[in-house]
């Protein structure tokens, strides 16, 4: 373990650094991959709704005789379309029919208990009218976009504009990834699913918060110096969050991944597999994005305003006049008058032409007098 | 440097123990030990209607008051006794009853309650017939006619049996009332109607039943006390334009004031001309909701504008409710069923076994993974979650008593995720405890610096899982918001136990050496966390003992 607290030590003051923000044109290129495979499936794919959406009766026979062939048969006799009979992992059947009138139902249910020879009272039982599915659909968009605006209007408030923007866009992204994954593998789309949905954009916001606020507390008064611009300092926050996030993304995960495997293994279908699995892919998608997605872009955001252009500017000639320097004093790293003299920073030597990290020392090594600084 | 606060730990973790001692002492006080279950978790059946009205607009409050309290009616009459009918969103009623083959149920609560304005006939006192040596002659039955056809057919009392019945479809359409047949010429009730309604029993009278206003009814008052002879319907709730509950000026008693349309106006006119000529009870027009009697004014007057008040002796309460009545009379709901769901109990109990077992499993994996990472820390992330736990499992249980807050599976779910949620505010906590550790603080000193940062973090952070569970809650329906309900109530108790537990707790653990002077197995190791080491210590009450070994890390 010692091994993991040195790494977390390296990644904590900037000597191991993961080059996230730097590479973010790869990162957006992924994305974007990702992304159009997604939406593709969703339009040539569609969707699978649930019976919830679509309308129509939904039975559940336990531990059925039969077989899906005859259970077909035999509610199909009562029906004016064919039903969709699916055996489930727990070997349960599903019987899917179209809209049923008054009194139908309990036909079907003692047809399928006699062919099935289950007890007809064990036979659970779901009858949707065709709208109350889209009542459903239309109150979830509606709290999804009130949802976005307020947290648009929270992260503002308590962070800043260009940080909103950087978290909602990330929060698509999730959305979209998750949504074209359904789409992508056929997974039943019930209010669950919807549920899962919701707590998954609240998630999202809350990972990738995490990693905002160390980004202000690295960033804070940075425009004012000329040590290192806004996108290092921003790729050391997450770097030093990254060990928090990928902590805090196993534990949500753990859980999480416990209800999908009891509820698809043991139940087959229902309310626990259809809400463990969104929020599992959820809960990836989102740390992936914090990390990979909302960083940069805001890295991105910010570097087009004029301070932060400005230290830039200062930052790469202040290190060009270093190398300058350098170049022109060949002496060894070690020595401790040339350490002590050059500040903080930069006192390591380094390939001139290598991308540096501002090197963040502790509390120990900024007192002066500590011995051989060692890197 | 010093310890920049005396915090004092004792405190919060008092606090929290009084609050574990109030939640607990109530449930043993109630006797309640057990949630109530949702019936995706203990089987049953459960029922959505949604409420139209005739112009499409959104129901008003009153009108859905008065829908679920005609539907509850109608649930208790057909005996389905442990029912509940509640309201959800603003226009749909959902009926849960445990047990399932309730479809009956579904055919009779979703029709539309109509309301009719009867003349009075004849009253008589008592819910059934007492039994007496003059029964009533030649034994004529009053029961309803078995499986009527779609219209109107109508039991008619010493008429042959039951009309041959017509191959209708099995499904029943709305059982109908007891409606004697023909009437004198001057209005009064004919020998027949009286001994049926002497022979009337008022715990037969079934609910949802259609009464054909053309012809005489024989029915009950809301509380089945006393029997009614009614004659045909002369007005129907539609007529009424409002109704209102008031104290008129200069008066002390509540009155209920009901306003007839233009065109029905005349036609009151006319009734309470016959009416006021009569005598009690005939000089009483019955106002009837979905076939029972739910007031019956006397008209001592001719009423010729339309504007009536009724008076009696009512109290607020009664004014109001009556008034609400009228209202909804004229401008009755329709329902359409929305869905129905049935879920046998033995699905019930295996779901409910399945969420229990996947919450333990999860919360066995979060400690696992707790203790790799944190060494012994991970005791304080053990005893948390099992404060946690306890607040959550008291509170839902309160809830269920208090506000009758049901567990559903969806809320099971968001009770598991929560183990998850909560524990990733203690990663978020000891991160920065180990972060001013690697900074080169002593470790009592960085839990304080520690939490002050960390405890930002955990509340912004908390606060959007807050904000979208309100969201949710506000503006979604059916699962969806009890789901939201579990996420915020799991939300919260993570602010209450990483605040009133896991920070004092941490606080007095690092007074102990074991994890104040960073034993490699406390998680709290600055040489295994990484920090360099440190040749003078800043401040610490005892020397800090990391084994400097120079250069080594």
């Amino acid at each position: 373990m010692s091994r993991l607290g040195r790494v977390g030590h390296r990644l904590y003051t900037g000597e191991l650094s993961i080059d996230f923000v730097g590479r973010r044109k790869l990162w957006y290129r992924i994305s974007l991959a990702i992304l159009v495979i997604s939406v593709l499936a969703v339009i040539l794919r569609g969707l699978n709704f649930g019976i919830e959406f679509r309308g129509g009766a939904e039975f559940r026979v336990p531990a059925p005789q039969c077989s899906v062939e005859e259970a077909r048969n035999a509610a199909g006799a009562l029906t004016e379309s064919e039903p969709v009979v699916q055996a489930l992992g727990n070997g349960d059947l599903r019987v899917q029919t179209e809209a049923l009138d008054a009194g139908e139902p309990e036909q079907v249910r003692a047809v399928l208990a006699e062919t099935c020879n289950v007890v007809a009272e064990d036979i659970s039982t779901q009858l949707i009218g065709p709208s109350w599915g889209e009542e459903i659909t239309n109150k979830a968009v509606v709290a999804l976009i009130v949802f976005l605006l307020l947290v648009v209007g929270f992260i503002w408030i308590t962070f800043e504009r260009k940080m909103a923007i950087a978290a909602i866009v990330a929060l698509l992204h999730d959305i979209v990834i998750t949504v074209g994954l359904y789409a992508l593998v056929g997974f039943d789309v019930t209010p669950s699913t919807l549920i899962g949905l919701l707590t998954i954009l609240g998630y999202s916001l809350y990972d990738t918060v995490v990693v905002f606020d160390s980004i202000r507390e690295n960033t804070r008064g940075i425009t004012a110096g000329n040590q290192t611009t806004y996108s290092e300092a921003a790729n050391l926050s997450v770097n030093q969050t990254l060990v928090r996030s990928i902590n805090t993304s196993v534990i949500a995960l753990l859980p999480v991944a416990s209800i999908l495997f009891f509820g698809a293994y043991a139940l087959g279908a229902g309310t626990l597999k259809d809400l463990s699995l969104v929020l599992f892919v959820g809960i990836a998608a989102s740390t992936y994005s914090s990390i990979f997605i909302a960083t940069p872009l805001l890295a991105d955001l910010k570097e087009r305003e004029p301070a932060v252009k400005a230290l830039r500017r200062r930052v790469e000639l202040r290190r060009a006049a270093a190398e300058a320097k350098t170049a022109v004093r060949p002496v060894a790293a070690s020595t401790p008058e040339t350490s002590a003299e050059s500040a903080v920073a930069t006192a390591t030597i380094v390939d001139p032409t290598e991308r540096r990290q501002p090197q963040r020392t502790t509390r120990a090594q900024r007192r002066p007098g500590q011995g051989k600084k060692r890197r | 440097m010093a310890t920049p606060t005396v915090t004092k730990p004792g405190r919060p973790l008092a606090v929290l123990a009084l609050l574990l001692l109030i939640l607990f002492g109530s449930m043993a006080v109630t006797g309640n030990w057990k949630p109530r279950l949702g019936l995706d978790l203990q089987g049953g059946t459960s029922i959505t209607l949604t409420a139209n009205t005739a112009d499409g607009g959104a129901p008003s409050a009153e009108s859905m008051a008065q829908a679920i309290e005609i539907i509850r009616n109608r649930v208790d009459s057909a005996g389905a006794a442990e029912a509940e009918v509640s309201i959800q969103g603003n226009n749909n009623i959902i009926v849960q009853v445990p047990g399932v083959g309730q479809e009956e149920l579904v055919q009779l609560i979703g029709q539309t309650a109509e309301l009719r304005f009867r003349p009075v006939l004849s009253v008589i006192e008592g819910s059934a017939p007492t039994p007496s040596p003059t029964a009533s002659p030649t034994g004529t039955e009053t029961s309803p006619a078995p499986t009527p056809t779609p219209t109107d057919a109508v039991g008619t009392p010493g008429a042959e049996a039951a009309s041959p019945e017509p191959t209708s479809p099995a499904a029943s359409p709305r059982p109908t009332a007891v409606q004697p047949e023909g009437q004198d010429a001057s209005g009064q009730p004919t020998p027949e109607q009286l001994s049926g309604l002497n022979a009337f029993d008022c715990a037969t009278i079934e609910p949802g039943a259609l009464d054909d206003p053309a012809k005489p009814l024989i029915t009950c008052d809301r509380e089945g006390q006393t029997r009614f002879l009614l004659g045909p319907a002369e007005l129907a709730g539609t007529d009424i334009t409002d109704a209102t509950a008031g104290i008129p000026q200069g008066d002390t008693a509540w009155v209920v004031n009901l306003e007839f349309s233009s065109e029905a106006a005349d036609k009151f006119h006319k009734i309470t001309q016959e009416l006021s000529q009569k005598t009690s009870p005939q000089n009483s027009f019955a106002i009837v909701l979905d076939g029972r009697v739910m007031s019956f004014p006397r008209a001592l007057e001719p009423i010729a504008t339309g504007d009536a008040q009724i008076t009696g002796n009512f109290t607020q309460k009664e004014a109001q409710d009556l008034a609400n009545i009228l209202k909804y009379g004229a401008l009755p709901l329709t329902f359409t069923t929305s869905e129905v769901t049935t879920v046998s109990p033995s699905l019930g109990s295996e779901q409910l076994r399945a969420g229990l077992i996947a919450g333990a499993v999860g919360l066995v994996l979060v400690v696992i993974y707790s203790m790799l990472f944190y060494r012994a820390l991970g005791i304080v992330s053990i005893m948390s979650l099992a404060v946690a736990a306890a607040l959550t499992y008291a509170t839902v249980v309160l809830l269920g008593a208090t506000i009758g807050f049901t567990l559903i599976l969806a809320g099971v779910i968001g009770i598991i995720v929560a183990i998850g949620i909560t524990a990733d505010s203690f990663v978020v906590f000891f991160e920065r405890v180990r972060d001013e550790i690697r900074e080169g603080r002593t470790i009592r000193t960085a839990v304080e610096k520690g939490w002050i940062r960390g405890r930002r973090t955990i509340l912004v952070a908390d606060t959007v899982t807050l904000l979208a569970a309100v969201v949710l809650y506000f503006l979604a329906i059916g699962r969806v918001q009890n789901f939201a309900f579990t996420l915020g109530l799991t939300t919260v108790i993570d602010v209450v136990v990483v605040f009133l537990f896991t920070k004092p707790f941490v606080t007095l653990l690092v007074r102990r050496r074991f994890f104040g002077q960073g034993h490699p197995l406390s998680g709290l190791n600055p040489e295994r966390i990484g920090r360099l080491p440190v040749a003078v210590p800043r401040g610490a009450a005892a020397p800090v003992r990391t084994g400097v070994r120079g250069g080594a890390r």
